[in-house]
């Protein structure tokens, strides 16, 4: 049904990369949330204040949805390609605060 | 008796929601999406500090929609349904530049004065603010605190004021640009874009920057002008602020709303790179730990401005039942447009003196 935007040459060839600490492998040229999806995530974040669980919803990096975090750094997983070895994490919730005042 | 209100946004619906709660019909004229809607785009700041610095009674009239905004916000909410995360603890302006700082402390040390003593403000050096706010940067060298200020999501007002005007028995009609208003026997016609005609016994012009067209036609001189504001907002991060400045703040689902640049730029409603990471430099003077946040999304959208930036409330002289409002501050001001303004327009004896923001200070 669906054809890689680039075509992989090698059918048999695979990346690895780690999701907190699982190990996932996927095709060359995979957009990180694709390879998450593939692999059976459907919610890569949480809402800051609410807690709710948010995943992909555009995959064309409209919706930033699908943050996640990478060396550190806040990213849209739709519009970042794995690379080997790539170390993915949840974006850390810091503990989620009651909305209260000062 | 029907008063036809040209101009659907914040202002225009706020006017018509207070209308009608006097017993009167009213029927909007919104314009089309195309449009520039300062409704869409602002910063949703319900704001009191330094307003009216020069005129007094600016700043009585903002301080007291300020005042009215809570029980407004729940009255909306209790109709509709909808929450407006209306927050009022209070205010900062941040300073990183020290003659900035004390030009504020003058203004608002002027305003003191002119309000008789009853202006509350605090002035805070950076060790003070850390105790407040503990993510401030280092470059951040004092504050102005005004614990009249606030903010409100300005989406949800415009959604909530729509509802609002619609489950009184007003009528909105959208997507209806009005290209001509004239007066009959009977009070006024209205030409729409598609051809069609409407008749009202009055008139409110609250269109904004269409205004600058439809004003002339009813009397008015309408002399606004587009001033741009560009803002952008990050993505959602936990809650570390609680109260908005003029700048920073963070709306209720967790996004750090920054704002806004003034640039004269006429009809130009396009933001640029330049003019964003400008906002984001200021940002980050102001919490460094900003740096790593992602940025969702900017815009860009036109203030009203008259020519000494306070409203213009005009009753026609040459049309008599027409009215034109404008201002560059309808978030704040809502509250007032909705429970004051309308014995204003009906010419009530319990009308507030607004004669100081009519249109003959702008003659020469």
């Amino acid at each position: 049904m669906f054809d890689p935007i680039v075509p992989n040459t090698d059918p048999n060839a695979q990346v690895h990369f780690t999701f907190d600490g699982e190990s996932i492998y996927t095709a060359p040229n995979t957009s990180v949330a694709a390879a998450l999806l593939a692999a059976g995530h459907t919610w890569f974040r949480q809402m800051p204040v609410s807690g709710r669980q948010r995943g992909p919803f555009c995959m064309m990096g409209t919706c930033f949805d699908c943050l996640v975090e990478i060396d550190g750094i806040t990213v849209q997983a739709c519009v970042t390609t794995v690379t080997e070895g790539l170390n993915v994490t949840r974006v850390p919730q810091m503990h989620l605060q009651e909305g209260k005042f000062k | 008796m029907t008063t036809m209100i040209i101009g659907g946004g914040v202002v225009g619906l706020s006017v018509a929601y207070g209308l009608l709660k006097q017993g009167q019909d009213v029927v909007v004229l919104d314009g089309a999406d195309g449009d520039f809607r300062a409704s869409r785009g602002n910063f949703g700041l319900v704001w009191v500090q330094g307003k009216g610095a020069g005129c007094v009674e600016y700043s009585l009239w903002s301080r007291r929609s300020a005042g009215l905004w809570a029980s407004f916000a729940q009255e909306l909410q209790d109709l509709t349904g909808f929450d407006l995360k209306l927050v009022q603890t209070g205010g900062f302006e941040y300073f990183t530049i020290a003659a900035e700082l004390e030009n504020q402390v003058a203004k608002l040390l002027a305003l003191r004065n002119a309000s008789n003593g009853d202006y509350t403000f605090e002035v805070l050096d950076n060790v003070a603010l850390k105790k407040q706010i503990p993510e401030i940067g280092p470059k951040v060298l004092g504050a102005t605190y005004c614990p009249e200020d606030g903010h409100v999501n300005p989406l949800f007002l415009l959604k909530a004021l729509s509802s609002a005007v619609q489950k009184k028995g007003g009528v909105i009609h959208t997507g209806t640009k009005v290209i001509d208003v004239t007066s009959t026997d009977a009070g006024f016609m209205v030409v729409l874009e598609n051809g069609k005609q409407l008749n009202g016994e009055k008139v409110v012009l609250s269109a904004g920057l269409g205004a600058i067209d439809l004003g002339p036609k009813l009397g008015f001189r309408a002399p606004i002008r587009p001033q741009q504001g560009q803002l952008m907002v990050t993505e959602k991060l936990p809650t570390f602020l609680y109260h908005p400045s003029g700048t920073l703040r963070q709306v209720n689902e967790g996004g750090i709303q920054i704002g806004a640049s003034k640039a004269e730029l006429g009809l130009h409603d396009v933001e640029d790179v330049l003019t964003i990471a400008g906002l984001a430099r200021h940002a980050i003077d102001v919490f460094p730990h900003l740096a790593k946040a992602k940025m969702v999304r900017s815009w860009a959208a036109l203030r009203i401005m008259s020519p000494d930036g306070l409203p213009i409330y005009q009753h026609s002289t040459t049309h008599p039942g027409a009215t034109f409002i404008t201002c560059h501050s309808g978030i704040t001001l809502a509250a007032a447009h909705a429970e004051l303004l309308p014995d204003w327009i009906m010419n009530n004896n319990a009308a507030p003196d607004l004669s100081v923001f009519n249109e003959g200070r702008f003659d020469v």
